[in-house]
């Protein structure tokens, strides 16, 4: 169970947290949503709830609460650069149809 | 796939409405554009990897303009290529009679109302030349986070007038930029080290640019800056430094003049390089000659430099006294001093006004950033991105608030642990032919069944237009006020409709019984989805079965034989008995498939029926657009 870091995200999110200067990791879930059924939530984590599971991965704390955790498993986090955006990218194995810009998925 | 960047916690948007904004520092000479990703504030480089743009213009008579860079660097005529227009902005024409710009450009005072640049593509005045690079910013940011920007901060000068003021934020509208706020540049310096989250206090800002200084006092109080006073001189600058050492050079030398325009600026150049040069080292070699015999070896030490330097930094200590004496205030009533422009990094310029002040002035934010920086930090505050709770005392949404949609399932508006006030809005569509009226039952809790959730309230939205399904606009928006008092709202875009209600979600509900909701659904969390996905099915199998019963029985004698209606027929007989049967998501999926395959040619000659039908008897003009309505119709039904 759990989901992994490329060494660029962990990079980059070791980076942004220095930055923040407070925070004890990632916080990943995923939420229902009208377009393509789910979509994806990236977020500083300051605490751990009752319901989180927390995993460590490449030096990343991430904390994952059970229900988003069914979704997200396996789930590798990477960060690239494409033209002058860059950003987060989600490589999920259980994402079977992804809208068009790939924001919401089902599976 | 969109790239995303990390939230605060609790703030993350729904997909496609993230709001993207950004902080820009419109400057005399440069305009950077800066933005918070991942919780950081930086300045987003162009795709050359510039981090500033030049605030120049340059108009063609061909009708293309050149901004920054590419008009720096082009060589057509003098008067066409734009520069310090922000001099002009909000002035008049009796306000040019005597100003550097009017020694250097050509205006036309009588045809509009605000004097114009005239250049080889017509006239041009600030606000169109501050568009073009307000344009520019906005181009590269768009393009860098990947989305239409929701707003800008964009900054201005502390001794900005209304009318200086209103030009930039015409300016900004004309280059299709919304501002969320025009912000002082000394209040974003403090801003970007983060004195707003202060108690209090007295806040100096020395920005010394390359032609012009200010210096600014604020008052800090409970996160408001207010200005107390601002001095300053609009012809003193690193480029008084440059100058000083251009002259030195020559009297090494031993020469009265530099012989062509070529040498000066070249020599100037250099000069710039041993001033930068002389930021970090103790001394530094100069090697100079005036192409014309006159050689110059020598060192060039940190003390030397700072006997060229001093008068210019005694000049703006002046205007230091004097805002302090404007506001009066004491020299140590002053609480934090920050250091902007590109001039501040000479060390003497440091040491003089840390002395002056009587304590270490702040540096560690790039001086030529720190505005556009602190605009950016702004921006993200104003669009919602962060949670501003250094200063309000906020509250949170025990459990998520969402509507029933088609087939007892949720769509979640309000996540829970959101911060209050808030409002989010979301689209919602007609599900049948014809459909006039929507009920809309809003819901709290975490599970995806409404039947797991508690109910709060019903309300119908009557009068919806009568449209194919799917083709209707309703904005439904939910509003949590600092009370916690919800009010859900329905809006028909086209006939304007409205129907809204009020809740008190939190009313009744004990810390224990939402402890309760929040367990269960962690402990559903793979049940609920098998049953989601299910239940997605079974609405989209009730869609296809619904438009193509509709369809055959309107016109399927029409445009089918029997044998072909046969087909269609079995189709439908499947799919209701896998439905019935409760068979598995992937049995249904695959039946509505087959359906739709099935009767996909009997679908395009009820479109070519349709069309023909449109279009006998019409004119082009009709047709064209008849054309475009029935594949407009086509597109919603089936999305």
């Amino acid at each position: 169970m759990g989901v992994t870091f490329t060494d660029s995200a962990a990079r980059h999110i070791k980076s942004f947290l220095e930055k923040r200067g407070k925070g004890i990791g990632l916080r990943l879930a995923v939420r229902t949503t009208g377009c393509s059924g789910l979509a994806y939530v990236l977020e500083f984590a300051d605490e751990v709830a009752a319901n989180d599971e927390v995993f460590e991965n490449n030096d990343v704390t991430v904390v994952i609460d059970k229900k988003s955790l069914v979704y997200l498993d396996g789930t590798e986090l990477d960060f690239t650069k494409e033209g002058l955006n860059e950003g987060f990218k989600f490589n999920n194995p259980n994402v079977k149809d992804e809208c068009g810009c790939g924001e919401s998925f089902t599976i | 796939m969109a790239l995303l960047q990390i939230a605060e916690p609790g703030q993350s948007d729904a997909p496609h409405q993230r709001r993207l904004a950004v902080g820009i520092d419109l400057g005399t000479t440069n305009s950077l554009v800066a933005a918070v990703r991942s919780g950081s504030a930086d300045v987003l480089s162009d795709q050359d990897g510039h981090r500033s743009v030049p605030s120049v213009v340059q108009y063609a008579s061909d009708g293309t303009t050149r901004v920054g860079q590419a008009a720096e660097s082009s060589s057509a005529d003098s008067r066409s290529t734009i520069r310090s227009a922000k001099r002009l902005m909000g002035k008049g024409a009796a306000d040019l009679t005597d100003s550097w710009l009017s020694k250097h450009y050509e205006f036309d005072v009588d045809s509009g109302s605000l004097p114009a640049f005239v250049t080889a593509a017509g006239n041009k005045t600030a606000i169109d030349v501050s568009a073009a690079i307000l344009q520019q910013l906005k181009q590269t940011a768009e393009e860098t986070l990947g989305g239409e920007l929701a707003g800008a901060v964009v900054t201005v000068p502390a001794y900005f007038d209304d009318a200086q003021r209103q030009a930039t934020k015409d300016a900004a509208s004309l280059a299709g930029l919304q501002v969320l706020r025009l912000l002082n540049e000394p209040t974003a310096a403090a801003v970007a080290y983060g004195l707003d989250n202060e108690e209090g206090g007295i806040v100096a800002i020395y920005d010394l640019g390359g032609g012009t200084f200010d210096i600014s006092l604020l008052k800090m109080q409970q996160g408001i800056f207010e200005v107390l006073a601002t001095a300053g001189n609009t012809s003193l600058g690193g480029d008084d430094i440059d100058n000083a050492l251009v002259q030195w050079l020559m009297d090494q030398a031993g020469i009265d003049s530099l012989a062509d325009p070529q040498l000066e600026s070249d020599t100037k150049a250099y000069a710039r390089d041993l001033k930068e040069a002389l930021s970090a080292a103790a001394s530094v070699s100069v090697e100079w000659d005036d192409r014309a015999g006159h050689e110059l070896r020598t060192e060039l030490t940190r003390e030397a430099f700072d006997e060229l330097v001093m008068p210019l930094v005694s000049a703006t200590l002046k205007p230091c006294r004097q805002v302090l004496r404007d506001a009066d205030v004491e020299r140590d009533q002053v609480t934090a001093v920050v250091m902007v422009g590109g001039s501040t990094r000479v060390p003497l310029v440091r040491d003089q006004v840390s002395e002056f002040f009587g304590q270490p002035v702040l540096t560690s934010i790039d001086p030529d950033e720190v505005v556009a920086i602190g605009a950016a930090i702004q921006a993200d505050v104003l669009v919602g991105n962060k949670p501003d709770s250094d200063l309000l005392l906020l509250d949170v949404t025990p459990l998520s608030l969402g509507l029933e949609i088609m087939g007892g399932l949720v769509e979640k508006v309000i996540p829970r642990n959101t911060t209050i006030p808030i409002a989010r809005g979301q689209e919602f569509t007609t599900y049948k032919d014809g459909q006039t009226a929507m009920a809309l039952h809003v819901v709290q809790g975490e599970r995806e069944l409404v039947d797991d959730c508690r109910s709060l309230a019903r309300f119908e939205l009557k009068g919806i237009p009568s449209r194919v399904a799917g083709a209707a606009r309703i904005q439904v928006l939910f509003q949590v006020d600092a009370d916690g008092l919800l009010t859900v709202s329905a809006l028909e875009r086209e006939s304007g409709v409205v129907a809204s209600v009020d809740v008190k979600p939190s009313y009744g509900l004990s810390d224990g019984e939402i402890e309760t909701m929040l367990r269960e659904s962690m402990d559903h969390a793979s049940e609920d989805m098998q049953k989601r996905a299910l239940q997605e099915q079974k609405v989209e199998a009730a869609r296809v079965l619904e438009a193509i019963e509709a369809a055959l029985q309107a016109d399927g004698d029409e445009h089918l034989k029997a044998e072909e209606r046969a087909v269609i027929d079995a189709h439908i007989a499947h799919l209701k008995s896998v439905v019935d049967n409760g068979a598995d998501r992937e049995v249904i999926k695959q039946a509505v498939q087959a359906l739709e395959q099935g009767s996909a040619e009997y679908v395009e000659r009820r479109m070519n029926a349709s069309v023909r039908q449109m279009m006998s008897g019409q004119g082009l003009d009709e047709i064209d657009s008849a054309v475009g309505k029935a594949k407009h119709e086509a597109c919603s039904s089936d999305s």
